[in-house]
């Protein structure tokens, strides 16, 4: 792995932090941006979560994994106020967001992608690009009225989306309909929807699915690109290959609990996560590590699809 | 048959204040549903409540600004209160709470304990409530004649609330049009199409969708006014076929557009009176009888509308690529 220093290198520092870190499940980290406490979501009589405690590095990439069904998708809607937990408390920056709308975790500067990706199908994708951006005071009722007072901050939003949408292959597509696009070009527009708004923490629901082999290895690099610019990132990924090239630290997920954390090429050899994927669709690969290269191409040509 | 006197009538339907009532009606109901996806099946609540401010302001001595306050404001608290409890629960809610919302005032209005307020279910006489109004025409008294039509200068169905009328439809248009291409409009669409996504972003989507619904509300408590302006308050012409009306005309024009709700207005009353005129004049009587005729004319255009739904789902004016990409 080979990346060029940058003026701050959030790469090796979260790797120095990482490094010391307890590899057991609900470590403490050296510099939480979140840290969460006795969380827990119950489905009728299932804990579809029941975290007892998880703090995610600041500037790190960490993945969240674990078998169909481990609570994922739950906790990261607990998390961002999309869903509301039968306990527990958690605070991002310090601060304790339990029970806070999403929309204000949001602007807090939590944002997040969905699994089953939320295209705004009738709006072209450079308007999804605007509507992800803040501080537009033409989103004030008033304010409307009176373009003067918001176009120049909108030519703002529109250039920085057009760098996005060019960052993400998406540029040619500019002005047709969200609901024009494929799958995987939905998932790409989502995921550089949020980053309009310039989260500090980014949190992406398999971020990869359904998203082709060349533009995986390139959304890799903007993912890792995002880490060095200083934003944390946590993301919920089934693909090993991935997280092993891109995680600074990884943690595991079975039925609602964490069962290990550990950095990504030692945690794959964890009992508890061989465990908690045998029977699952990954107890194939997992920890082997002649699949396991660092050339992302390689590696996902070599694998089915989750 | 007598072309000259039909098309005369369709002509003087496409302009009549009726005509210009329900268009902004529309136009408030398209904020509502066209642009936020919000589905209000009580719009003739809102305009039944801001036509009963307006006269009951009047009647009280209200000067006509302060009787138009009265008549906005009353909307704007109708809207708070149904959308306080309803906007953060699923669509559907929506509808159920505002087609029986609007039937409440309909009934409460109608209802013998009013009948000093409201005058029960014989409603307002227009006289009691119109000539604050008629005082603020320029024209003189008199009667003119343009083409083919001759009206009252400012006397009820006048000159005066066609101009009127009108000038508001265009204000609420020109208003409309601003806020389409807003950033605040963007945020409606994005809500439109999918609440949790542009809760995702930021957006506090609860109060959008109540600005939103008071918006359209208190259009549509203005449309109310300009209604009754040639008429008297009837709490009885205003119940759930008047909403459906108002429906029918936003899906005619194209919802979502600037001015799909005018020419859905427009098209529908000329329609109708177009096919009420040729039927009277072209089947004999012995056939169909009178009464027989006004119903037939809704028939007809049910049929019409049905066919439009069918073929051209997005309405006149409404965009066929927007409308066909429908994949969830
Ligand atoms: N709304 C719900 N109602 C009832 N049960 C639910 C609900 N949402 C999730 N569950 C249950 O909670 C458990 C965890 O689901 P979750 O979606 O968080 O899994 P996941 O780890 O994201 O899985 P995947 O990798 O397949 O996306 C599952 O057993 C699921 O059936
Ligand atoms: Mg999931």
């Amino acid at each position: 792995m080979s990346a060029e220093p940058t003026p701050i290198d959030f790469r090796s520092a979260a790797a120095r932090d990482l490094q010391f870190v307890e590899r057991t499940p609900g470590a403490v980290k050296p510099d939480p941006i979140l840290v969460a406490d006795s969380v827990t979501r119950h489905f009728g009589g299932i804990a579809a979560v029941d975290v007892a405690h998880l703090e995610v590095q600041r500037n790190a990439i960490t993945a969240l994994i674990g078998p169909n069904g481990a609570g994922k998708t739950t906790l990261f809607n607990l998390i961002t106020g999309f869903d509301r937990p039968s306990s527990g408390r958690w605070t991002f920056e310090g601060r304790s967001l339990a029970g806070v709308a999403a929309a204000r975790v949001a602007r807090s500067g939590m944002v997040r992608t969905f699994q089953l990706t939320k295209a705004l199908n009738r709006m072209t994708v450079i308007e999804n690009m605007r509507l992800g951006a803040t501080r537009q005071p033409g989103e004030n009722m008033f304010a409307a009225l009176v373009p003067p007072l918001w176009q120049p901050r909108e030519r703002e939003i529109t250039a920085q989306a057009e760098e996005l949408l060019a960052r993400f292959k998406l540029l040619d597509k500019r002005d047709d309909f969200a609901g024009s696009l494929s799958g995987g070009q939905r998932k790409l527009l989502e995921m550089a929807r949020a980053l309009m708004s310039k989260p500090t923490m980014i949190m992406l629901d398999e971020p990869m699915a359904g998203v082709n082999p060349a533009l995986t290895q390139s959304l890799l690099g903007h993912i890792q690109a995002l880490r060095d610019d200083g934003t944390t990132v946590l993301f919920v990924e089934h693909d090993m290959h991935m997280v092993r090239h891109i995680s600074d630290w990884v943690v595991v997920m079975a039925e609602g609990a964490i069962v290990a954390e550990g950095p990504p090429d030692s945690v794959m050899k964890d009992p508890a996560v061989i465990d908690a994927y045998l029977g699952a669709h990954h107890d194939t690969d997992l920890g082997d590590d002649s699949l396991l290269e660092d050339e992302p191409t390689a590696s996902i040509t070599g694998k089915d699809a989750p | 048959m007598d072309w000259t006197r039909i098309l005369t009538n369709v002509l003087g339907e496409m302009l009549a204040p009726t005509t210009a009532a329900y268009a902004l009606a529309a136009v408030g109901l398209n904020i509502h549903f066209g642009l936020t996806g919000l589905l209000n099946m009580g719009q003739a609540g809102f305009m039944l409540l801001g036509a009963y401010g307006f006269a009951i302001a009047t009647i009280a001595g209200w000067p006509i600004w302060g009787a138009v306050l009265v008549a906005i404001a009353a909307s704007a608290l109708f809207a708070l209160l149904l959308g306080i409890p309803t906007l953060k629960l699923r669509g559907d809610y929506l509808a159920i709470v505002t087609i029986a919302a609007a039937e409440i005032v309909r009934l409460i209005g109608r209802s013998t304990a009013l009948t000093s307020l409201t005058g029960a279910s014989s409603g307002l006489r227009g006289d009691s409530y119109k000539t604050t109004f008629q005082n603020l025409s320029p024209f003189p008294t008199g009667t003119t004649t343009i083409g083919p039509f001759s009206y009252s200068n400012n006397f009820s169905n006048s000159w005066w609330i066609r101009l009127v009328g009108w000038a508001i439809v265009l204000i609420a248009c020109l208003f409309v049009y601003l806020l389409i291409r807003s950033p605040w409009g963007r945020v409606l669409k994005g809500i439109r199409e999918d609440e949790e996504a542009v809760r995702s972003l930021g957006k506090n989507v609860f109060a959008y969708k109540m600005q939103s619904l008071v918006l359209g509300g208190v259009i549509g408590a203005v449309a109310g006014i300009v209604y009754v302006m040639p008429r008297a308050v009837q709490p009885d012409s205003m119940g759930r076929p008047m909403t459906f009306f108002v429906w029918t005309i936003l899906l005619l024009g194209g919802a979502a557009t600037v001015f799909g709700p005018v020419l859905g207005s427009i098209v529908f009353w000329a329609g109708l009176m177009l096919i009420k005129s040729v039927m009277r004049d072209g089947v004999s009587d012995s056939f169909i009888s009178s009464g027989q005729i006004e119903q037939l004319g809704w028939v007809i255009v049910g049929v019409t509308l049905m066919l439009l739904v069918i073929f051209r789902p997005q309405g006149v004016l409404g965009d066929k690529k927007e409308l066909a990409i429908n994949v969830r």
